[in-house]
């Protein structure tokens, strides 16, 4: 019983651990845990070109793994992991950033949403004010000295 | 009826009038970061072992192209012809850049469709591809006298590539040389 469950433990952590493996081959992970890790974080900022919508993190393209191997080896060579980005900026453009930086002409990108959802209140705004100042139901004006003869004579040949 | 009634949908018409002109971009076209720069220092092995390899310093002084191939690559086999017919014509300077492939590939496959290049180097990691922001094979660099990098070429060089796109910026880059 209790090795059942140490097993299915094990199991667990096994599974847990190879989900967040990536495309990580072994012969790339770095001994130094500590670049590593900075690695396979950079990694999954940067955009595996040929695939497009994977990080190199993610992508088993093989440029994607000489991407990965150049990453580690900038970092052992004492690379900041702004440098390492920068230098595949530098190379690709900021398409190989999986987050575009915000500047002049990514603005729209990084505002767009808040301009959309702004408008959109704005415009909701406006309506609902505009419905107020103009009421539906006016009270009906008074009745005229014919209208109330009239009535009047209705009701008394009533009754 | 009011025309406000309308703006809602004029606002959602012009949305998806911009997402789809937005569909037709070609997702692979992308821009060269490195156009107008320097091609970078770099130093090939051979993919024939008799041979001497590919260096920057070999592409210099004339408005050359680099091409990067594979064995692997099957669009490489459609541009091959043309690179063949514009080697065969000593139109232009071609270098050749065997990338992420075998040596044996490499060779065979030069031996057993042409070999239409001044000198052929061999990028089994990459090196040099990422250095040029190589996203795939083929891709062509278009270098100038100076040794600048002038424009990239993703996907086969036809010969509409090479009549439309190349030749009218070979001309003019030679133009631009000899004034």
């Amino acid at each position: 019983m209790r090795g059942n469950l140490l097993g299915a433990i094990m199991v667990l952590f096994t599974t847990l651990m190879s989900l967040d493996a990536g495309a990580v081959l072994p012969d790339e992970v770095l001994a130094n845990p500590v670049l590593e890790a900075r690695a396979r974080a950079i990694s999954k900022e940067l955009r595996c070109v040929v695939c497009q919508n994977q990080s190199i993190d993610d992508s088993s393209a093989p440029l994607a793994r000489d991407m990965r191997i150049l990453v580690r080896e900038r970092l052992v060579a004492g690379d900041t992991d702004r440098q390492v980005k920068d230098y595949l900026v530098k190379r690709y453009g900021n398409f190989v950033l999986l987050r575009p930086p915000v500047q002049a002409d990514t603005l729209l990108l990084w505002l767009g949403p808040a301009i959309f959802v702004l408008t959109a209140f704005g415009g909701f705004a406006f309506y609902l004010r505009k419905s107020k100042d103009q009421p539906t139901i006016t009270a009906p004006p008074p009745l005229s000295d014919e209208e109330e003869a009239l009535l009047k004579r209705a009701n008394e040949d009533a009754a | 009826m009011k025309l406000s009634v309308f703006a809602p949908l004029a606002v959602m018409i012009a949305i998806g009038v911009g997402l789809g002109v937005g569909l037709t971009n070609d997702p692979r076209a992308l821009p060269s970061a490195l156009v107008d720069k320097p091609l970078p220092d770099f130093d090939l092995p051979p993919v024939r072992a008799e041979e001497r390899g590919l260096s920057h310093k070999d592409v210099k002084g004339e408005v050359a192209l680099i091409n990067v191939f594979a064995s692997w690559c099957i669009s490489c086999r459609i541009e091959h012809p043309t690179l063949m017919r514009l080697a065969d014509q000593k139109r232009i300077p071609l270098y050749g850049v065997d990338w992420r492939d075998r040596r044996e590939d490499g060779a065979a496959w030069l031996a057993a469709f042409g070999d239409p290049f001044e000198l052929v180097g061999e990028d089994q990691n990459s090196k040099l591809a990422i250095e040029l922001g190589v996203t795939g094979a083929p891709e062509t660099y278009v270098i100038d006298r100076t040794g600048r990098i002038r424009y990239k070429q993703i996907g086969p060089i036809t010969e509409d590539v090479w009549r439309d796109v190349i030749e009218p910026l070979v001309l003019s880059l030679e133009q631009e040389a000899a004034s």
